[in-house]
């Protein structure tokens, strides 16, 4: 029986199953989506952790690899992501009582005076469809803010976004803010966005440049 | 069922209902005076019998006449001309069903090209950065076989867009003659593709040689007529004005024996016509009003397309400049009148001017294919692979082309605003609107698949270079190791046997 949740949340993965009212790419099916599944599985009694591995990231490793293929496109990794997404805000209490380490926090902003958050929310559902929890701070985000949150929250993760050349110098600023406040070595600086670049990265001293959510969750799991 | 075609729901026109009917009226002036100078004595009878007004023409060589031809006899002839036609494939799936008041596209190859150009890559070092390899094509131009026909019909096969085929290779082989060119260009034509088969006659001697392999290839005379396999293009008026003497009388032996006909004129804008538009519409008007009065005089209800291929000329040469501009507004305005005669126009479009594949063909030729589409020809010999005016044939260039006229079709495709369409509409746009992240990223998913969203273009490259050409290349090699259905064997031994001068190497038995 258990195995047959899993299984099933698996597949609803796989097709980027948020709900049993959405559409997968198989028309056939339907039926509960991830989030009922994973609901059910908690019922069960079914380990937080098989829930994790056997079906959420089971699934995801499947997209990954037909989006190597070119089976998938980005639509489609992006609503796996969020199947996943919704079942991890489902277990994530579960998570903290089981003592089941999560791969950490990941908090998002787009720095002060932008407003372009397409690229920002693309990534923070992909880094939270790969099991990282994601805390977006929203769009025109003044540095005093991203300080405060870090200093309070303590997250393992800060990712900054900028799409302009104005805007992108105030990801600079965030950081030399960070070393002021002592804060710097607590966290890991991710920054992206059209007008960065990894030479401008370096420059500021950011952690990572990732040219796209991908990369970002890439680097995230070799440093994590 | 027939093919689709592309039906052009609001045809473009640029003529007003004025301005169409003073070309039409200038161009029955222009048939009674002048008139046409006839070198077809056949022709110049049939046209006095039938009530026009011929007169000789004093020392000429060769002796010619003068033909005027009244306003009632070419009503009459349009009256006669039908506005459906049918033209006849192998395959039933591949035959085209045109109607005069019908915009619907149809995509055809075309003309006979006398130069076949090969292409081989070349990788090169780049001068900044030796280890990035530049992958460069090299064109070799040669002279054209039957080998080359048979590829070019059988490539044409698989070109997806492609509803039916003008042989575009000019066969040179050593043992091709005047004599025997006929036959086996047909018969190359007819055994390597099942579509359509549009073909113009080097030798009248021939006709019944071809009309015979027809009618082995259809089931017989009647099952022919039904479903012509073959159909014929003739240019037996020359700009200005003129029934030339060997083409007419073809043209009279093809209405004789009722098959589909085009009677295509083409003059030059600068050389042979005015080079205004209302000069050039009004003279090739009445030259193809002309032929089609002969057709029907021939025989009442003859399937005759309204055939217009105007060009403007190149400064610098005078030859045609079939990339010039106005050839498409030329073309576009002959389409307008043929729908307005309600007879199925046989048009041009994407013939270029440079000699190889680059830049210039590409905008020359998709300036053309599209704007020309747009005015809704029936019959659109659209130049698949067609280089340097006609010259050049390009299988890699007619690889594109296919590709190209996909991104056409899928553009014209009606728009889709109706009630339960808007509907879903508005509810998507109120459920994304109510989420955080506001993007409609998911929604995509279901059309992605459902072949509702444009395909990427299917030649592009990776990271920074233009690899348009070697992946077209790589296409077209798919496309020929693909097999086609030859002539069935039986009907193949019989062609053999009874139609003289078909070379030997065409027999796979
Ligand atoms: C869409 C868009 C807008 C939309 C934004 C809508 C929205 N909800 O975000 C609107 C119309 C509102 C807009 C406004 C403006 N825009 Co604008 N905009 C764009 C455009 C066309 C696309 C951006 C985009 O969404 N791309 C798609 C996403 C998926 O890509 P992305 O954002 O780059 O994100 C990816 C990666 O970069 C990376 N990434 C991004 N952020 C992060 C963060 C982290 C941590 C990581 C790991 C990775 C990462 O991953 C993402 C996913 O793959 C760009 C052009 C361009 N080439 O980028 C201009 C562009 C960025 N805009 C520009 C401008 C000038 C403006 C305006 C100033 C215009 C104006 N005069 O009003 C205003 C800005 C106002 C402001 N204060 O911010 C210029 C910037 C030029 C410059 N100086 O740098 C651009 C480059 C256009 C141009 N060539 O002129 N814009």
């Amino acid at each position: 029986m258990s195995e047959e949740i899993l299984t099933l949340l698996k597949e609803n993965v796989i097709q980027g199953r948020i709900t049993e009212e959405d559409e997968g790419i198989d028309e056939n099916l339907s039926g509960p989506g991830a989030v009922e599944l994973t609901e059910a599985a908690l019922e069960q009694n079914i380990p937080v952790q098989d829930i994790v591995t056997k079906g959420l990231t089971a699934g995801m490793d499947i997209v990954g690899q037909r989006f190597s293929a070119k089976e998938y496109y980005v639509p489609d990794m992006l609503a796996s992501a969020e199947a996943v997404s919704a079942a991890m805000d489902i277990l994530k209490p579960h998570l903290e009582k089981s003592q089941v380490e999560t791969k950490g926090t990941f908090a998002i902003a787009t720095v002060r005076g932008d407003i372009h958050d397409i690229g920002k929310n693309i990534v923070a559902t992909l880094i939270k469809g790969a099991g990282y929890e994601v805390v977006d701070l929203g769009i025109d985000v003044p540095t005093d803010k991203i300080i405060e949150y870090v200093r309070d929250k303590k997250p393992a993760f800060l990712g900054l976004s900028a799409l302009l050349t104005t805007t992108m110098l105030f990801m600079g600023e965030v950081i030399e803010a960070l070393k002021d406040a002592g804060l710097r070595d607590t966290v890991r600086v991710f920054v992206g966005g059209a007008a960065v670049s990894k030479e401008f990265a370096a420059e500021i001293g950011a952690d990572a440049y990732c040219a796209d959510g991908f990369e970002a969750v890439r680097i995230l799991d070799s440093v994590a | 069922m027939p093919r689709e075609g592309l039906l052009i729901e609001n045809p473009f026109e640029r003529l007003s209902k004025d301005e169409l009917m003073h070309i039409h009226n200038a161009s029955l002036e222009l048939l009674t005076d002048p008139g046409l100078i006839c070198y077809n004595e056949e022709a110049a009878s049939i046209f006095a019998d039938g009530g026009a007004d011929v007169s000789p023409l004093l020392d000429t060589s060769p002796p010619c006449r003068i033909v005027k031809i009244p306003e009632r006899l070419v009503n009459e002839a349009v009256d006669r001309s039908p506005s459906k036609i049918i033209l006849g494939a192998r395959k039933p799936e591949h035959m085209l069903v045109m109607h005069g008041h019908e915009p619907k596209v149809h995509f055809v190859t075309g003309s006979e090209t006398n130069i076949w150009l090969d292409v081989e890559f070349q990788d090169y070092a780049g001068k900044t950065d030796p280890s990035k390899e530049i992958r460069i094509p090299e064109f070799i131009a040669r002279r054209g076989t039957l080998k080359d026909l048979c590829t070019s019909a059988r490539v044409s096969e698989h070109l997806e867009t492609l509803d039916g085929f003008i042989r575009n290779v000019n066969i040179q082989d050593a043992d091709i003659t005047e004599d025997n060119k006929d036959v086996n260009k047909v018969f190359a034509s007819l055994d390597n593709t099942t579509k359509h088969v549009m073909v113009g006659l080097t030798n009248i001697d021939q006709l019944d040689n071809v009309v015979k392999m027809a009618e082995l290839i259809a089931g017989g005379k009647d099952a022919l007529k039904e479903n012509p396999v073959i159909s014929f293009i003739t240019c037996l008026v020359k700009s200005p004005l003129q029934f030339v003497n060997d083409t007419t009388r073809s043209f009279i032996e093809i209405c004789r024996r009722g098959l589909p006909v085009v009677v295509s004129s083409s003059p030059q804008a600068g050389t042979t016509a005015p080079i205004r538009e209302a000069g050039i519409i009004a003279q090739i008007n009445a030259e193809v009003l002309a032929g089609i009065t002969l057709g029907q005089l021939v025989n009442p209800g003859t399937p005759i397309m309204y055939g217009s291929v105007p060009v403007r000329t190149r400064m610098d040469t005078l030859a045609d400049s079939y990339g010039a501009v106005e050839t498409s507004q030329y073309n576009i305005d002959c389409v307008q009148l043929a729908r307005h005669y309600g007879l199925p126009n046989y048009s041009t479009s994407g013939v270029c001017d440079p000699k190889i594949p680059g830049q210039q063909s590409s905008v020359e030729r998709l300036f053309s294919n599209i704007l020309v589409t747009l005015s809704g020809p029936q019959f659109l010999h659209c130049a698949y692979g067609l280089l340097d005016c006609n010259s050049v044939f390009c299988l890699l260039q007619a690889v594109l082309d296919d590709a190209h006229f996909k991104m056409i079709k899928f553009f014209l495709q009606p728009a889709r605003c109706d009630e339960g369409e808007i509907d879903a509409m508005i509810r998507q746009i109120r459920d994304v609107a109510a989420t955080p992240q506001k993007l409609y990223i998911r929604t995509i998913r279901k059309v992605l698949r459902s072949g509702l969203l444009s395909p990427p273009y299917p030649f592009e490259g990776s990271a920074d270079k233009d690899e348009v050409f070697a992946r077209a290349n790589d296409r077209m090699e798919e496309l020929l190791k693909k097999p086609v259905e030859h002539i069935d064997k039986k009907t193949t031994e019989k062609i053999f046997k009874e139609i003289p001068g078909i070379l030997p190497r065409l027999n796979p038995n």
